[in-house]
């Protein structure tokens, strides 16, 4: 069922940003945290600005959880499971992994 | 109910303006009939900073009188109407403009007059006084072609008219009968300082002059002989010799007058006619004339509660203590500094190097504190104050109380505990101990919060440190921990951060995580690190070690809009385009179909570029000559300017070419907020310069420089640090006022808050950048000079490397558009469609 589409090279992606691929139809925010070597993938649309501008929030840790704060209005969504941290919404999460250093997502 | 009663006011002066205001505060006016009697042409004008009609400040600006005031309250006030005499038995006042007003109660608000001596020839043409804004304006005809001017008279208000001749061009003089200046509030040694202070400000000064005759000048229009056989000639005598109560309209009334003039008042301020009360300067109490306006605004509010019958509150006497900066120099006394009391005993120190002077007059068993000077340093006047007035218990030492502090040797603080509720701490504005606490348990936590909710600090600002002090101390019983850590990840202030990052070097933020701070970083501590980082170092902000810091809109060099395209804004220094470069932006703009709109700093804003077309569009607009305009970051953003001298017919100096030159030095200069200049080439101000946070605009004599202003959410209307600067001195006091601000604002505080956070106010900030009080200023102006040379245009940084131009694509991995994006046509240009439009998907314009 999982089906990784390989996006970009680890090294498209700046460390402490994200970037916005197109997967299967779906627009995915893609985060590379300087805090980890892990990648993390979530929906790119905001649910509450509603504009497709997530990948290019600040990537924040609040009180241990890293977020991306929205770009728009500052609400933070836990890039682990995207959980809202301010209102009762949500965004989508998805697998991503590492290969040979090319950045792979199942959406 | 009975009728209306009749009351009427003679004089609209500050005091008497008070008293309106009082009792229509206090009760509904409309049971009044209330008549005002102005001899003046104008309504109440603040008299105290009267001299800023010399620098500037109009007389609208000095108006007192809320908009509708007279109006709304019912209040018939009638101008240029003197009156004449009361009839007292018919209760009523006759006027110069021969009607009869008839009275229940009558207020006598007349002021006084300025004394001029009666020397032979004291009635001279070009011989003003210092009162009225009429008076201005014939000291001012006065000044014109002439050379030289003479204040006779150096008390309090001789030195401020001194100031103004000063200010107007004149070599200028003082002189004085008694054998000292201020002799009533300074004694000898401070006498001599502040002479030699003045003196040095180009000011000469004559004491012990008696003048016996006024006659015909050789080089000058007149000549004064004085009674030692001196004379001195000058085209300018301005009388400045004190004031006299206004008092014969009672005395030909008959009320009872002191032995030496002045209208006697009991308690409730009424006079020898229990239904006629007098108030202010024209009045006596307990065989003393107030010239000072915080005892007028007293009776003023005793005589609305007595005549409103809603309040018991008596005249009781006022503190006569004073602080005050006179040319420059900071004066202050306080109570009994003659030491006139028995047994007093003082201490001074006098320091002839810095020239500061300070005496403390202490009762026998120096315990309490009577009195005190202060010349050239009045830091400590609140403290001292406090003690005098509360009769707190003084230090075992209390020499310490004026001696600098010395290692090993802590300046004996007042604690404000030991000050009672009722200690007045703001006597401009009459504001107590307790009502700044009271402010404080109502969730004012900062100075800022407390001026706003008490107006504690905001006439003269000199009781600013102790209202600091007394919001500490409730702060501290109320067990409030002000929490000034920027965020989870650093324990600091951004004042604490600017300057670690720029005294230990450090280049990164993660150096400073990994050094200062804890966790990973958030929103708030990031783009502040690359702001500072920026302020300090000036890198490129898109490096890889600085682009994870910055904020939604310096990340992508754009303003995100609601959909998330953006606005472009190329910079158009001081509002300055050619029609070729209009031109050019007219065809991007077509181009690429972006909404356009002026801005109100004098430039265009392109509207709905998407993320891959804004290197095209940018690589357009640096070929046609444009540089970024900065719109997304908190930095300088314009400098608005009027079109001046080249063109306007009144325009005074080169406007626009100030504005062009400070724009293309100070853009690119990342602050804690956005920044906002603008210049003007007259006093007509077309450019709005006194809403910005820099503010210039020319006079005949140089430029005048503004700061801390803001239009906005909380206007605040700037405040003028110096004036009559030449280009240069201008550039380098810009320099140091913007650095300081970089140095020690707070995140996202603008110059109007960070002024109204600042202890010590304007004053202080003189102090800084004027002055160099705190020896920083080389440092400051080679810091600016260091970010001038440095400056980049990012744009152009950007598009000149194929590396960093991957991120503008809205997919890594894709060309496709984001199809989220709508626009609809509206009046001929695009806008983003509404939820609306999008669902019923009509007349939706396709993106390209």
């Amino acid at each position: 069922m999982t089906n990784f589409v390989d996006v970009c090279a680890l090294n498209d992606i700046n460390k402490d940003t994200g970037v916005c691929a197109l997967v299967n139809g779906k627009q995915v925010a893609i985060f590379r945290p300087a805090a980890t070597d892990e990648l993390f993938a979530v929906g790119n649309f905001d649910p509450i600005g509603k504009a497709n501008v997530l990948s290019r929030g600040l990537i924040s840790d609040i009180k241990g959880q890293l977020t991306v704060a929205s770009p728009l209005y500052k609400q933070h969504y836990v890039l682990a499971d995207g959980s809202c941290l301010e209102e009762d919404v949500s965004i989508p999460t998805y697998s991503v992994k590492i290969e040979n250093d090319r950045v792979l997502v199942a959406a | 109910m009975s009728a209306a009663q009749n009351i009427v006011v003679i004089g609209n002066g500050m005091v008497g303006h008070k008293f309106l205001e009082s009792l229509v505060a206090i009760d509904d006016s409309k049971q009044y009939n209330i008549t005002v009697l102005c001899e003046e042409p104008r309504a109440a004008y603040d008299r105290v900073y009267l001299s800023s009609y010399f620098t500037g400040k109009t007389a609208e600006d000095l108006s007192l009188v809320s908009e509708g005031f007279f109006e709304n309250n019912n209040i018939d006030i009638k101008l240029n109407c003197k009156a004449e005499s009361i009839d007292r038995s018919a209760k009523t006042v006759a006027t110069s403009t021969n009607e009869t007003i008839s009275y229940d109660k009558l207020v006598l608000a007349t002021g006084s007059y300025p004394f001029v001596p009666p020397v032979p020839g004291h009635d001279r043409d070009n011989c003003p006084v210092y009162r009225t804004i009429e008076d201005l304006e014939a000291i001012k005809e006065s000044a014109k072609g002439s050379k030289v001017g003479v204040v006779v008279g150096g008390g309090l208000l001789g030195l401020e008219a001194a100031k103004a001749l000063h200010d107007l061009g004149l070599e200028t003089h003082v002189v004085e009968f008694a054998p000292r200046l201020m002799a009533v509030q300074v004694d000898e040694a401070g006498g001599t300082l502040l002479r030699t202070k003045i003196e040095e400000l180009g000011v000469k000064v004559h004491t012990g002059k008696n003048t016996q005759n006024i006659t015909d000048g050789d080089q000058c229009f007149h000549k004064m002989e004085f009674a030692d056989g001196e004379s001195l000639e000058t085209d300018v005598i301005l009388f400045s010799a004190g004031i006299r109560p206004q008092d014969a309209i009672a005395r030909e009334s008959e009320i009872e007058l002191g032995p030496r003039g002045g209208i006697s008042i009991n308690d409730h301020c009424q006079t020898s006619d229990p239904d006629v009360y007098a108030i202010g300067e024209c009045a006596l109490w307990g065989g003393m004339i107030y010239g000072l306006v915080a005892p007028g605004y007293n009776m003023a509010k005793v005589v609305a509660q007595h005549i409103s019958g809603t309040g018991t509150d008596t005249f009781e006497g006022a503190d006569m203590s004073t602080k005050l900066k006179l040319m420059g120099v900071d004066v202050a006394s306080i109570g009994d500094c003659h030491a006139r009391t028995e047994g007093a005993l003082s201490y001074s120190y006098n320091d002839e190097v810095n020239q500061v002077y300070k005496k403390i007059v202490v009762s026998a068993d120096k315990k309490l504190l009577l009195g005190a000077v202060m010349i050239g340093d009045a830091d400590d006047y609140g403290n001292l104050l406090q003690l005098a007035l509360n009769g707190i218990e003084l230090p075992a030492n209390p020499e310490a109380l004026i001696l600098p502090a010395m290692d090993g040797m802590e300046k004996p603080a007042l604690g404000t505990d030991a000050l009672p509720d009722t200690a007045q701490i703001c006597s401009c504005n009459d504001i107590s101990k307790g009502a700044i606490c009271c402010s404080v348990q109502e969730g004012a936590h900062t100075i800022g919060d407390v001026k706003a909710a008490t107006t504690a600090g905001t006439a003269c600002g000199g009781c600013a440190p102790l209202v600091t002090q007394v919001m500490n101390a409730e702060l501290a019983n109320l067990g409030v921990e002000v929490n000034t850590d920027i965020c989870e990840h650093f324990a600091y202030t951004r004042q604490d951060l600017y300057n670690i990052i720029k005294i230990e070097g450090i280049k990164s933020f993660k150096a400073l995580l990994e050094k200062h701070g804890t966790g990973h970083g958030c929103e708030i501590c990031k783009p502040l690190a690359g702001s500072i980082l920026a302020s300090v170092w000036n890198e490129y902000v898109l490096d890889d070690k600085h682009i994870g810091l910055q904020d939604t809109n310096d990340i992508y060099l754009g303003n995100m809009q609601k959909d998330g395209t953006y606005s472009v804004v190329p910079r158009m220094p001081g509002g300055e385009v050619t029609p070729e470069g209009l031109i050019e932006i007219g065809k991007v703009a077509k181009d690429y179909g972006l909404y356009t709109k002026l801005t109100g700093g004098q430039r265009v804003d392109l509207f709905g570029a998407q993320l891959h077309q804004l290197p095209e569009i940018w690589k357009r607009l640096i070929d046609a000559g444009f540089e970024t305009g900065h719109a997304y970051g908190k930095s300088l953003r314009t400098v608005k300017s009027c079109v001046g001298s080249t063109w306007c017919r009144f325009g005074v100096d080169d406007s626009v070419g100030l504005a062009i030159e400070l724009e293309n030095r100070y853009k690119g200069v990342r602050g804690p907020h956005k920044i906002k200049f603008a210049v003007s080439g007259c006093t007509r101000e077309c450019a709005e310069a006194q809403s910005k946070d820099v503010g210039v605009i020319a006079t005949e004599k140089g430029w005048n420089l503004y700061v801390c202003g803001n239009g906005g959410m909380k206007p605040r209307h700037t405040d003028l640090l110096a004036q009559d600067l030449d280009k240069e001195t201008l550039i380098k006091y810009i320099d140091r006022f913007l650095m300081f601000y970089v140095k020690t604002g707070d995140r996202l505080q603008r110059t109007s808050v960070w002024m109204d956070n600042l202890e010590g106010g304007l004053d202080y900030l003189k102090e800084v950048v004027l002055e160099d009080k705190l020896g920083l200023a080389s440092e400051l102006e080679a810091q600016m000079e260091a970010l001038v040379d440095t400056y980049q245009c990012e744009w152009k940084t950007t598009i000149e490397s194929p590396e960093r131009l991957k991120r503008f694509s809205h997919f890594i991995n894709a060309d496709e558009k984001d199809d989220n994006i709508k626009f609809v046509e509206e009046r001929g240009q695009i806008r983003p469609a509404s939820e609306d439009e999008r669902l019923k998907n009509v007349d939706l314009i396709a993106v390209s």
